[in-house]
């Protein structure tokens, strides 16, 4: 690239030149900020000052620009020059939006505008155009683990949408659990009766089509790479290996029934007792006539018993419900009611939840004349020639039995997920010491891992509760913690076949996703089409292994000597190895420590005697930042003393930011991010989480510096937060007035 | 237990909900009831209900089938028809109250003595006599139907309103000479013993 | 003016010195000044109401409403069946409603309906007075006449449960209808704004077999009136009216309260408002005499 030169672009637009004195911001870029180019434009986002911005560039030879106008947020395809390196100076949303209204507070105001010009153009210096990661491949084809309704259905829209798909299934025929089905439930209206699963005809089509290669009977023994240049190696039953090379992957493994046999108090290994796959067993083999007993009896009477071993407050069996059994066994009491409407059928819930459609479905048993019986089971008794089930009846608020020839127990789903990686970290930290146990069952838990990813975070994508596939369940539903493999179905959370074939769906699309973004050398997502990528100053590495533990994504290896190796392709760009690297060898071209921390340095702090803190806050640019914004836009009055600066995510805040601040005179520090914990809002999962952790230990260096640690706080900002977080601001800043200038001030 | 009765229970058996969906007045929504408890909490004698409408139901579906005739419950109906529009699944709830209560009534295990079932009869008999209702037979008939000695003190309670509604023109004395009545007494007569006949047979009672 | 016709069912209560017989006399006033032309079944029969149920069963019921029903569509023919009484509307209507729902009870009605030498071919429409004054006049057509509006008057809208419910007039809520709050504003008075015993159930035909707990839900309707500053309490129902009247002395004398509400129809308030005299608005059929509406009544202008 040619040499570097700057430009700033003062906007006095929105109201902006009668608020400030544009002429007093120009002469700061110019001096302060040493812009090569310094132009004011009264309508900058028009056709005419974008046009004006563009001639700088091709016939001025610009490549850094600072627009100083609106937030980065605003204007973006107006101000979109890919050909530079830009810096936004938010004088909009960021100042006059925000400063109380009225002569009194034109100083403030200007200062905070000068600010923002000033870190604009410190922050233009130390950016750089972003070029994409070098490493690329045209590798787009998908490899989908799992063969049923979520296997099948991800194979096959991969493949109509024109991608080459591997599909591997661990059994000898496609289909998985709907292949044991008699029947499904409806999709459409009117809702009212069971319908064929349609499984064989998928499979069918999946077997036959030109782009998709199944391979049955087959494991995955191991994956290395990243999204592009996956290298998987397929292990067949009889002991040959396939190698393949994919460029993304889609976890379908699905779930098993929550095994009957830990609920002998349900009846669970009495003869006359099965789960919902066991009622199918039957229901196919009666082929729509009058369903038998194992034992050949017609099965006159049968009783459901909802929430078998699920939604459970003991801590003996699942926790939780899951989701599709209620519907599931109205299915099933119809299938005795449509082969002879004589039998009697009772379903016993707590709670009958039918999502989706199903109260229509629900209706449909009743008029069939199925029973539901509000009611809790207490036990199952085998009699003479069948079973009694015993039950508190919640509405007559009575003890009551039923005798019937079959128990049908709705147990839960059990994700088939593979390793824990909790436990793994475990068996591998003993295992490396020596310890011969650990090492066996190290090689156990192999034994169960789905993908045996060679990762240095281990074999298996991280979990969540209960050991379903970790994926963000609000906002990105398939995203799992390991870029370039995506979870669909039961695997991440329980579900009905519906719910699991739109998933499996919205996973082919993110895989899809995934190696198109690879393709191009850019970031596969949250920030989609991102081109700029983690780079590691090897040189100065310690091999301090907090980059290659804290990456949320497992994006980062080691190689023997312990040296980090980055897999960009894995990478989300969010920085978290930036903010953890103790000695600060992991930037961005467009976002580094030096970025943020020049801005920080350019903010000029008034004396101790001025009575005007200056508080730093950085914002995720997530939630928090659009917040800000969007207080702005509302006009809520917030403090002028502070100064904002969005980061990526609170996880790449490098403590040196802090003790910079605070150093040069600072008079606090506010971090604002995502919901971290079990209902985390992170768009980066861990990153807010980690950020709290470091915060946690900063408090030291602060009382060492001789500072109050309030002086540096955290708050969890969400994206509605608009009128709340210029509350915290405003609370902040009091405190800081009532503790007074910090000590720090004129020897920074 | 009378002839009626034991021929019904006889014909049913456990199966007290088919005995309902073919006997009693809309008897086939029973089933599609799923146990909200709205009608319990909108009925305004709720609290004196032995079983609310939900019970019932449930208690119908589980073939607790002399509880339920037997019950005083239905007849604490007071057709304020809150149930029915906010059931829901739009059960016509005040109807099986009034058809439950009927069918306990014909099958003569409804409870003896009941004010509200003895009331029905008596507004009943009052219609059929003439094609309308007789306002004062009507509430001396009601006075007198837990005897002569208690329907004197019923009346003798009571005669302040009657002497104030006389007054007011809204009781007219000389009813109990005939008053009002239809012209085609005979046919509502003929037409109404004919309906009887025609329910009794579809509902399968042999008489 | 030409009249609007309907066939006319008064119904037991609304007989000549029957307990309603004061809503007849003062809806005649309010038909005339509407151009209603109210023209009356002949030989109507009862209902059977909602205490019919006792002893006589669905078919027997529906046969009844169905003699109405057919003596209107033959003698009436084109005409809309209305009653004033909520529970002649409702079983009047149910039965006609019923009749094309359900397969089988047409015929099985007409075989019975033959012993009595009618047919009923399904062709009448039952409606309440109060639905043919809010849907067919309007509010504004029903302010046309009033010359004598009650001013000063605030007043209770009692709606009770048969005018309400299920079938609830002109499509309001059930829970809080506001056509009696309008036609209380139309003739002039103010509507008790709040008042929360509007739709509340004064006991029905309970009144007789049940009167503790009748009396309990009137003792409600009434104190609730006059918390909300109400000197009167109007109805749209026949039996709402006789319940939450009559029983006032009893329940002062059992429980020593001193209830002295008048209750009164909203047909004998538009007649006063219309210019009627006490006796065309039926105010001596009341037990509780409603002192101030009487005043405005006998008052020249």
């Amino acid at each position: 690239m040619a040499e570097m030169k700057t430009a700033a672009y003062i906007c006095s637009g929105c109201g902006l030149g009668d608020k400030l004195d544009i002429a007093q911001l120009g002469k700061i870029a110019q001096k302060e900020g040493k812009m090569a180019l310094v132009r004011e434009h009264d309508f900058l986002c028009n056709t005419e000052g974008v046009q004006m911005i563009r001639d700088d560039i091709e016939k001025e030879g610009v490549t850094h620009i600072c627009i100083a106008a609106c937030s980065r947020r605003a204007k973006t395809e107006a101000f979109h020059f890919p050909a530079v390196a830009m810096t936004r100076a938010n004088l909009r949303e960021g100042v006059i939006w925000v400063v109380a209204e009225g002569s009194e507070h034109d100083e403030v105001r200007q200062e905070m505008a000068d600010d923002y010009v000033r870190m604009g153009c410190a922050e233009l210096k130390k950016v750089k155009l972003p070029e994409g990661n070098p490493n690329r491949t045209q590798l787009k084809s998908i490899m989908v683990v799992g063969g049923g309704m979520s296997g099948l259905t991800a194979a096959f829209e991969a493949a109509e949408s024109g991608y080459q798909v591997i599909l591997v299934e661990k059994q000898a025929q496609l289909g998985g659990w709907a292949n044991k089905l008699w029947k499904r439930v409806p999709y459409k209206a009117p809702y009212a009766e069971p319908q064929d699963t349609g499984v064989a005809k998928l499979a069918a089509k999946v077997s036959s089509h030109p782009l998709i290669k199944v391979h049955l009977n087959s494991t995955i023994a191991e994956t290395s790479g990243a999204p592009g240049r996956f290298a998987v190696k397929i292990a067949q039953e009889s002991g040959a290996v396939t190698e393949a090379a994919v460029g993304a992957i889609v976890q379908a493994t699905g779930f098993t029934n929550y095994d009957i046999a830990k609920l002998p108090e349900l009846g669970g290994g009495q003869a006359n007792v099965v789960d919902q796959a066991g009622l199918e067993a039957l229901a196919q083999a009666a082929n729509g006539g009058a369903l038998k007993r194992a034992d050949g009896k017609e099965i006159k009477s049968v009783v459901f018993l909802q929430c078998a071993g699920q939604r459970d407050d003991t801590a003996k069996h699942l926790p939780y419900c899951s989701g599709h059994c209620c519907a599931t066994s109205i299915k099933q009491a119809m299938y005795f009611k449509d082969a002879n409407p004589e039998v009697n059928a009772v379903v016993v819930y707590q709670d009958l939840r039918v999502p989706g459609m199903g109260e229509d479905f629900y209706r449909s048993a009743q008029h069939k004349g199925v029973i539901f019986a509000k009611g809790k089971a207490s036990g199952v008794e085998p009699t003479g020639n069948g079973c009694k089930v015993n039950y508190r009846d919640m509405i007559l608020d009575a003890d009551a039995t039923l005798e019937a020839d079959l128990v049908v127990l709705a147990t839960g789903q059990v994700p088939s997920a593979g390793v824990n990686l909790d436990i793994w970290d475990t068996v591998v930290r003993e295992a490396d010491g020596g310890s011969e146990a650990a090492k066996q069952q190290k090689s156990e838990l192999q034994k169960i891992s789905v993908l045996n990813l060679n990762y240095r975070q281990g074999p298996d994508m991280p979990q969540f509760k209960y050991g379903f596939a970790d994926s963000h369940f609000i906002c990105f539903p398939y995203e799992t913690r390991r870029t370039g493999i995506y979870a669909a179905g039961p695997v991440r959370r329980p579900m009905d076949m519906l719910q699991a074939t739109e998933d499996a769906t919205g996973a082919a699309l993110k895989a899809i996703q995934a190696v198109e973004n690879a393709s191009l050398g850019r970031a596969a997502h949250p920030r989609s089409g991102d081109l700029s990528y983690p780079i590691v100053r090897l040189e100065g590495c310690t091999q301090c292994k907090r980059c290659t533990v804290e990456c949320p994504f497992g994006a980062i290896d080691e190689d023997e000597r312990r040296f980090p190796v980055f897999n960009e392709q894995r990478c989300r760009r969010c920085g978290t190895c930036m903010g953890a690297c103790p000695v600060r060898v992991i930037s961005f071209e467009n976002y580094s420590v030096d970025t943020v921390g020049n801005q920080i340095k350019a903010v000029e702090i008034p004396d101790e005697f001025s009575e005007k803190p200056r508080v730093l806050i950085l914002a995720c640019e997530n939630d928090a930042y659009p917040a800000l914004d969007m207080a702005g836009l509302s006009r809520i009055v917030y403090s002028a003393f502070v100064r904002i600066i969005p980061v990526r995510c609170l996880g790449s805040v490098n403590t040196i930011w802090i003790t910079d601040a605070l150093n040069s005179g600072y008079d606090g520090v506010m971090m604002m991010g995502c919901k971290k914990g079990d209902d985390y809002q992170c768009h980066f999962v861990k990153g807010s989480e980690l950020a709290n952790y470091r915060m946690s230990k900063i408090g030291d260096t602060l009382t060492q510096m001789g500072l109050e640690p309030e002086r540096v706080s955290s708050f969890e900002v969400a994206i509605t937060d608009n009128a709340r977080v210029a509350g915290f601001i405003n609370e902040f800043v009091a405190q800081l007035v009532k503790m007074g200038p910090s000590p720090m001030k004129g020897f920074g | 237990m009378n002839d009626l009765n034991q021929q019904a229970a006889a014909h049913y058996g456990k199966n007290f909900l088919k005995e309902v969906e073919d006997r009693v007045e809309d008897g086939e929504w029973v089933k599609m009831c799923m146990q909200c408890g709205v009608c319990a909490g909108s009925c305004p004698l709720g609290p004196h209900w032995e079983h609310s409408p939900q019970k019932i139901f449930r208690m119908i579906m589980a073939g607790k089938r002399d509880e339920v005739l037997s019950s005083d419950s239905m007849w604490m109906c007071t057709s304020c028809y809150n149930c029915i529009v906010r059931c829901p699944r739009k059960l016509p709830i005040t109807h099986i109250m009034h058809g439950l209560a009927h069918y306990a009534h014909k099958l003569n295990i409804a409870p003896k003595g009941q004010p509200t079932r003895e009331v029905a009869r008596l507004f009943w008999n009052s219609l059929v006599q003439t094609g309308r209702v007789n306002e004062l037979k009507f509430s001396l008939a009601v006075y007198f139907k837990d005897g002569f000695v208690r329907g004197i003190k019923n009346a003798l309670a009571m005669q302040g309103i009657g002497l104030k509604l006389m007054k007011a023109k809204r009781l007219n004395p000389m009813e109990i000479l005939g008053g009002h009545k239809c012209k085609d007494a005979g046919g509502i007569k003929k037409m109404l013993a004919k309906a009887k006949e025609i329910e009794d047979r579809r509902q399968g009672f042999s008489s | 003016m030409v009249k609007k016709n309907y066939a006319f069912y008064p119904g037991c209560s609304s007989q000549k010195g029957a307990s309603a017989s004061n809503f007849v006399t003062s809806i005649n006033m309010v038909c005339d000044k509407l151009g209603i032309q109210l023209n009356e079944i002949p030989d109507w029969n009862c209902c059977s109401a909602s205490i019919g149920y006792g002893e006589g069963g669905l078919l027997p019921r529906l046969v009844l409403n169905a003699r109405n029903l057919a003596l209107a569509e033959q003698h009436l023919p084109g005409q809309d069946l209305v009653s004033g009484c909520p529970a002649c509307w409702l079983s009047t209507r149910e039965a006609a409603e019923k009749l094309h729902e359900v397969d089988g009870l047409m015929a099985e009605t007409n075989e019975a309906l033959k012993e009595a030498g009618l047919n009923f071919k399904g062709t009448v429409r039952a409606r309440h007075m109060v639905e043919v004054l809010v849907e067919d006049i309007g509010f504004e057509g029903m302010k046309k006449p009033v010359v004598k509006p009650l001013e000063g008057m605030k007043i209770a809208g009692y709606v009770g449960c048969q005018t309400n419910r299920p079938f609830g007039i002109d499509g309001e809520s059930f829970e809080n209808p506001q056509y009696l709050d309008k036609m209380i504003e139309i003739v002039g008075a103010e509507p008790a704004s709040g008042y929360e015993q509007k739709v509340t159930c004064c006991g029905g035909a309970l009144a007789f077999s049940e009167p503790e707990k009748s009396q309990k839900q009137i003792r409600d309707i009434v104190e609730s009136a006059y918390d909300h500053g109400a000197e009167m309490i109007v109805t749209p129902c026949q039996l709402c009216q006789a319940n939450v009247e009559v029983y006032q002395s009893e329940i002062n004398k059992k429980k020593g309260t001193k209830l002295a509400m008048p209750v009164v129809y909203y047909s004998q308030l538009m007649t006063v408002a219309y210019g009627g005299n006490p006796k065309d608005a039926g105010l001596d059929g009341h037990v509780i005499q409603p002192e101030r509406l009487r005043q405005i009544a006998e008052r020249k202008k």
